[in-house]
């Protein structure tokens, strides 16, 4: 530890740190344009000059390259030290008389008018090579650099000549501190491409996500991209974020893992995915870029999305007119039969939040309300009375029109009679579908799939949470269509059944097992190829096999293939299936009742 | 004999976990099906013992069903469903050899899910037989034991 002395003040402080980092870890003000926290000190803007004394000698010295010794006085703002601040600030604003964050300090320091008149009063670079240091030292792509001498001094790529180990990372862009530093996109699709996309490397999936951990997109990333480019060859660049984070919680080594562990019980939750509106090609999704699901609606209007909650149309305007769509993929025989049961609030939610936020007139095309729930129709009513403009029957067409608008085409069953309304932006209600990997689930944990391609539960009425297969649970809209309320008690009960299995602590196995009768097993060894669950054991010294009643799940496979009639099914024997037969023909044969439509 | 009052006696040997729970959602959701399947429930068509079949129709049975759950991965015993795939044609061509139609025979596949389909195949079966008549099996075994 040393002790140095600022403005009169005495500050411990870590031998090796300069005289700035010390001033700004104590809170002691020094103006500064070319020194940034994460990139070496280079003392090009002369701004935080400071005069040091030492050994009875005062000298003017900038601080971001001064390293502190034990006994320093410094002075921030001693007569020399301002005279001397002026004198650089006169001279950037000179050269610069039009960059706003040199205007300002040179204002604050007294300074109003360029002293020296300039030829090139757009010049924005103060040459003090932030964006220089940043291509080198972060992104490590050394694109950026000093060429020619004296007033001839520039910055730019080798050459001033366009590159390839340009990375495009814009990382120049965001440290310049005056703005000099532009990238000019040859194709502005690049930023089209995720309109409503993150808008940096690390972002929090949703402000909502639980935990609220950000994630680094390594596609976009400046380390991970500089490191697929070289494959390798430059695995350091930037860590921008691992050099600020306090907690020193990023690491880059992280890699999706697979845990393994032993469970007694697993709820599947695997929930649902959107339907995509491309299938009904009649709605023009992807055709103008303010059709849009409800899903981008949710982070148009989220507070947290890319225009800070605001419903704004693509070109920015707010729009003046909105149509909302109901059942877009659902209630439909050449989508998805089922109603998806959330749609209809949410689009009521919706229409409540464009009449809130932008005042525009919302007309909704709906088939049925379905408003079943909790204040949900009382919800309905709200929305009504707030002006929004509900038109009964399914919209049968949106069309674009050549100045942009939209045109929704559609019946109004209560009228009779087809309607049309021009809008500015329409919002598609989509189905909630069973996820595309359903099937592999399915097969992993051994579940049936309705017809609608979500998990079967075991009993539609009596069992929702339980599966076939025992000690696999359901919850939420892994099962089916709901919405939040009824996923969160879903899951509880999901949770429930799970841990009133575990807390047992033992298992109850069913009883209906296979059981061999050793007097008539010959040891064939058929039934032991059969078994699924390598249940039958063969027992050498006796010749005969043997069923683990553990491991036998009583399918009766066995049963039915022993050459010697030796294996019983219990419960399913032999003797009682066929009494059952036998049984059957032995009631009198009822007539059957007349139903309409039914062979009789 | 397209006597109109015929009422085939068919029997349905069932897995417990696919399409017996198909015939159990059918009949909680109210589907039409007629009255002339009866179901044995087995815990897998992989129990289904050809003698099974055989004796159903020596009792009296105009028609058998054999349904389970589908091939591949339906099955909850991981693979019953591929030994009665295996069994199932062997019985087919046993039942040749006796005389009896094949149309009398049906073995398949109903998902749990399917409801549907149970009933429909209750229907269409039941039409099917009811069109073949009377298989009067038990009648004749009787009288060759005479």
């Amino acid at each position: 530890m040393i002790t140095i002395t600022i403005d009169g003040q005495e500050i411990q402080a870590e031998e090796g740190q300069t005289v700035l980092e010390i001033a700004k870890a104590n809170g002691i003000e020094i103006p500064t344009l070319c020194y940034h926290p994460l990139l070496s000190p280079y003392g090009a803007c002369r701004l935080c000059t400071v005069e040091v004394a030492q050994r009875g000698r005062t000298s003017l010295e900038t601080s971001c390259t001064y390293p502190a010794a034990d006994g320093l006085a410094v002075q921030t703002r001693s007569l020399a030290v301002l005279e001397a601040r002026r004198l650089v600030l006169g001279l950037l604003l000179s050269r610069c008389p039009n960059v706003p964050i040199i205007q300002d300090l040179a204002r604050e320091h007294g300074i109003t008018e360029p002293p020296f008149p300039t030829d090139t009063p757009d010049e924005k670079c103060i040459l003090c090579g932030h964006c220089v240091r940043t291509c080198h030292e972060l992104v490590k792509a050394n694109v950026l650099n000093f060429s020619e001498r004296g007033i001839e001094r520039r910055v730019g790529p080798a050459f001033l000549e366009k590159t390839r180990d340009c990375i495009g990372c814009g990382a120049c862009t965001i440290m310049c501190p005056t703005g000099a530093v532009e990238i000019v996109l040859e194709k502005e699709a690049v930023y089209k491409e995720k309109p409503l996309g993150p808008t940096s490397a690390i972002w929090v999936p949703s402000l909502q996500a639980m935990p609220l951990v950000p994630v680094i997109d390594t596609d976009v990333c400046i380390r991970f991209r500089q490191n697929d480019r070289t494959e390798g060859g430059i695995a350091d660049a930037c860590g921008a974020c691992q050099m600020v984070c306090e907690a020193d919680a990023i690491k880059f080594h992280q890699q999706d893992e697979i845990i393994e562990l032993d469970v007694g019980a697993i709820i599947v939750a695997t929930g649902f995915e959107m339907w995509d509106p491309h299938q009904l090609s009649q709605y023009s999704y992807g055709k103008s870029p303010n059709i849009i699901t409800g899903m981008e609606f949710e982070r148009l209007s989220n507070a947290g999305g890319p225009t800070g909650g605001e419903i704004l149309l693509a070109d920015g305007r707010k729009p003046e007119r909105v149509a909302i769509i109901h059942c877009i993929g659902s209630r439909d025989h050449n989508a998805h039969p089922y109603c998806s049961r959330i749609c209809c609030m949410y689009s009521l939610k919706q229409a409540h939040l464009v009449r809130d936020k932008t005042g525009a007139e919302v007309h909704e095309f709906y088939m049925d309300m379905r408003t079943s729930g909790k204040a949900y129709e009382e919800f309905y009513e709200r929305v009504q009375e707030e002006g929004v403009t509900f038109v009964r029957g399914r919209s049968a067409e949106v069309e674009v029109l050549p100045d942009g608008k939209l045109r929704v085409k559609g019946e109004d069953a209560n009228l009779g009679r087809m309607v049309q309304a021009d809008v500015d932006m329409v919002v598609l209600s989509t189905a909630i579908e069973a996820p595309q990997d359903a099937d592999r689930v399915a097969s992993l944990f051994g579940l049936g799939r309705s017809e609608d391609g979500f998990f079967a539960e075991a009993h539609p009425k009596m069992r929702p949470v339980e599966t076939n297969t025992d000690g696999v649970f359901l919850a939420g809209t892994a099962q089916g269509p709901r919405d939040v309320p009824d996923t969160v008690a879903h899951a509880g009960a999901a949770a429930s059944m799970a841990l009133a299995m575990l807390d047992k602590g033992e298992v109850t196995i069913s009883p209906q097992i296979a059981v061999v009768d050793e007097e008539l097993c010959s040891g064939c060894k058929t039934c032991i190829v059969l078994c699924p669950y390598t249940a039958i054991g063969f027992v050498e010294e006796e010749n005969i096999a043997r069923v683990n009643e553990v491991l036998c799940k009583g399918c009766g496979t066995c049963v039915a293939a022993c050459p010697a009639g030796a294996i019983a099914g219990r419960h399913f024997t032999t003797e009682q299936i066929m009494a059952q037969i036998e049984g059957l023909f032995r009631m009198p044969v009822e007539q059957p009742v007349e139903v309409e439509g039914v062979r009789s | 004999m397209n006597d109109t009052n015929f009422e085939p006696r068919i029997v349905g040997f069932l897995c417990n976990w696919c399409t017996y729970a198909a015939a159990d959602t059918a009949g909680i959701s109210r589907m039409r099906q007629p009255p002339n399947v009866d179901i044995i429930r087995v815990m897998c068509t992989g129990r289904v013992d050809p003698v099974f079949i055989l004796k159903a129709f020596a009792e009296g049975a105009d028609g058998v069903i054999v349904s389970g759950c589908h091939p591949p991965g339906d099955c909850h015993y991981n693979n019953g469903n591929y030994k009665t795939f295996r069994r199932m044609p062997l019985v087919e061509a046993l039942l040749a050899q006796y005389g009896i139609e094949k149309e009398r025979f049906h073995w398949g596949w109903i998902s749990g899910a399917e409801a549907p389909q149970w009933a429909r195949l209750t229907r269409e079966f039941t039409e099917q037989v009811c069109a073949l008549g009377p298989l009067n099996w038990k009648r004749e075994l009787e009288s060759k034991e005479e």
